[in-house]
């Protein structure tokens, strides 16, 4: 593929397992003016991606990109401002959350916050089969036990709250939670972001083993290009609300075609390239940030 | 003083040597000896000594919980309430030891000898405040600069840390500037006052890749204006390599390894830090790796950083160690040269590198 922002054909004739077309979510601003509308911030322009069963798909960008927002929408946790996402052929978008329930089932959410997303005051036994409950399913104890050792976490961890966990326990609690109701797609947002070096090659590991062995298809939305490339076999790369560069992730990262992709991979730290003898000006100037002005204030906030 | 044959003496400390004694050197900025923080009975961070010469870039590493910050904070004189610090931390130009010192005589040299930029500008600067008078403030407070001439230092120094529109961004708010530019102003006032040290800690681990390499470029420019000492802390093994010419690795509360940023990151000594390089390599961007080289798994350390005061006696890191053995109850002395070397009692050899991509070398242990 090239740098077309089309959708990969899929391979014969599999359907995409997710299909989003042309999606536009704006936010209003608030007012600043008696007489002009503000202008929408416009999160995501007009996004088509095609994910297929057994994929693992790599959504990159930085703080703004869009990223987190398409997220959400591929988990139906907001709706779109126009254009359609299909789950497995079935439409999601503006569907009532009580006919969501194939949705919910099928498809669940690992947040970049462990502590932030699990309940202080629930216990690890409560928080990881909260889903079950909502799904009704019947043993939903005797699923605990299964999900605990498939994350590597000892079985009397249940008894325990998250605050008694460190960073990497705790975002195994929250994968178990989300493997629980033995869903078809796992949409990760930035899990291992906030996570030290040693605890995030456990982590990574770990999802690894998980999408095998349960045969999940991966959604992995991260702002580091290196931890995406190690886990995905297919990359968008995402700027102010558009995917500027789409294909699989060696091609994206070894032959970059669009400038932006060029710059992010420029910019991520290397200890190969710095003991090679590239110092923070040689990383600014790779990023394109070492010019004067050429820098990021786009980024003001009206 | 301590023995220094058996004290944990990992910096160019001169062992044995008057310097210990008397002020540092004209080539040192910074000389920390001994330095340990306790919390109670309970200590956190152990006897670290260090030196930071003129000019010099110096990182430390290190996990949450190891013991860097608490460091840097102890240096600063900055510990939260609960906390003591024992030691001794001196700069080359005030004469007397920081350690110990009254919280005026602190205050009077923080944001002038040393200063610091942290990872959180949002809560290190005051919101209600315009961002230019924040500059301003520091050079008012050390009686460097006042009135109108303090305005228009302070928009040379957003200039200087390459704020387009210096005059416009000095009448900002801070919420009305993204990360990154909250985080040059953190810098501009750090370095308002030509501080003698620069501490940075993880000024960059909340932004953006592109922002971020515009950042340490600016740290590092401003320090070598300035011929400040730089100690730069981080989690991050590429930053710090891109960044430092010599790096601390921290864990446990103890300096396990020190050395030439080269050698500790091709041939780590300490089991730690060999596991640590190990880990972080996610192989190069931009190397092909069809040959299914992504597809193993990371190599890890195994088990989790205690808690503090969970750690083990002897060598912290021997219940996560494959090395370990009895010999490693006791506190391991410094092996190798005081500024070079590692605490540890079956340090790696020196050939035996764990250099970012050879994957196919050393597999013993660390696979979880």
């Amino acid at each position: 593929m090239t740098t077309s922002t089309t959708p990969t054909p899929p391979d014969g004739d599999q359907p995409a397992l997710l299909e989003v077309r042309d999606l536009v979510r704006d936010f209003p601003r608030p007012r600043s003016s008696l007489l002009r509308a503000p202008e929408p911030v416009h999160a995501l322009r007009g996004v088509s991606l095609d994910v297929r069963a057994g994929q693992r798909f790599g959504i990159v960008g930085e703080s703004g990109s869009g990223k987190s927002t398409l997220l959400r929408l591929l988990a139906a946790l907001d709706r779109p401002t126009s254009g359609t996402i299909r789950f497995r052929g079935r439409e999601v978008t503006g569907v009532p959350e009580r006919r969501l329930g194939f949705l919910r089932e099928d498809l669940q959410v690992v947040f970049q916050d462990p502590m932030g997303s699990l309940d202080p005051r629930m216990k690890v036994r409560d928080i990881v089969t909260e889903p079950l409950v909502a799904q009704g399913h019947p043993d939903r104890l005797g699923r605990l036990d299964e999900l605990l050792e498939a994350v590597g976490l000892p079985a009397r961890a249940a008894d325990r709250y998250p605050h008694q966990f460190s960073g990497g326990q705790r975002q195994r609690i929250a994968i178990a939670r989300a493997l629980s109701t033995r869903p078809a797609v796992l949409l990760a947002d930035e899990p291992v972001s906030a996570l030290d070096v040693s605890v995030r090659a456990q982590v990574l590991n770990l999802l690894a083993d998980l999408v095998d062995e349960f045969d999940l298809t991966l959604v992995f939305v991260s702002h580091d290009l290196s931890v995406v490339r190690r886990v995905c076999d297919t990359i968008a790369v995402m700027q102010e609300g558009e995917i500027v560069e789409q294909g699989p992730a060696d091609r994206v990262t070894t032959r970059p075609e669009h400038p932006y992709t060029r710059q992010l991979l420029g910019a991520v730290p290397s200890l190969e390239r710095a003991l090679a003898g590239q110092d923070a000006a040689g990383l600014a100037a790779a990023a394109g940030a070492a010019a004067p002005g050429a820098d990021a204030d786009r980024e003001v906030r009206r | 003083m301590s023995d220094p044959v058996t004290a944990r003496t990992p910096a160019d400390v001169t062992v044995g040597g008057a310097a210990v004694d008397g002020a540092p050197g004209d080539d040192h900025r910074l000389v920390v000896e001994d330095l340990s923080v306790r919390a109670g009975r309970l200590g956190l961070v152990h006897d670290v000594s260090f030196r930071l010469g003129r000019g010099e870039r110096v990182g430390l590493i290190g996990e949450s919980g190891s013991g860097k910050s608490l460091t840097a904070l102890a240096v600063m004189g900055l510990l939260p309430e609960g906390l003591s610090a024992s030691g001794s931390v001196r700069v080359s130009s005030v004469d007397h030891d920081l350690v110990g010192a009254s919280d005026a005589r602190l205050a009077d040299l923080r944001g002038r000898v040393l200063s610091m930029v942290f990872q959180e500008p949002m809560t290190a600067l005051n919101p209600v405040m315009r961002v230019g008078d924040q500059v301003a403030e520091v050079m008012e407070v050390h009686d460097l600069a006042s009135g109108r001439d303090a305005r228009r230092r302070a928009v040379e120094l957003l200039a200087q840390v390459r704020m387009r529109d210096p005059d416009g961004v000095a009448r900002r708010y801070p919420h009305q500037l993204s990360g990154g530019q909250r985080q040059r102003v953190m810098l501009a006032i750090a370095l308002a006052n030509e501080p003698d040290v620069l501490v940075c800690d993880e000024p960059t681990t909340a932004l953006d890749v592109t922002v971020q390499a515009q950042m340490l470029d600016l740290v590092v420019r401003g320090a070598a204006e300035r011929d400040a000492a730089l100690l730069f802390i981080t989690h991050d093994l590429a930053v710090v390599a891109t960044v430092c010419e010599r790096v601390l690795v921290m864990y446990g509360g103890h300096i396990v390894e020190a050395g030439p940023t080269r050698r500790v990151f091709t041939a780590p000594r300490h089991p730690y830090t060999r596991g640590l390089v190990r880990a972080s390599d996610l192989g190069a961007l931009g190397v092909d790796g069809t040959d299914g080289s992504l597809r193993r798994p990371l190599p890890t350390i195994p088990g989790t950083v205690p808690p503090a005061g969970a750690f083990p006696s002897g060598c912290v890191f021997r219940n996560r160690c494959e090395r370990a053995d009895e010999a490693c109850e006791v506190e391991p002395p410094w092996d190798g040269l005081p500024g070079d070397g590692a605490a540890c009692v079956h340090p790696y050899d020196p050939e035996d590198t764990a250099a970012p991509g050879d994957t196919a070398a050393s597999e013993p242990g660390g696979v979880t």
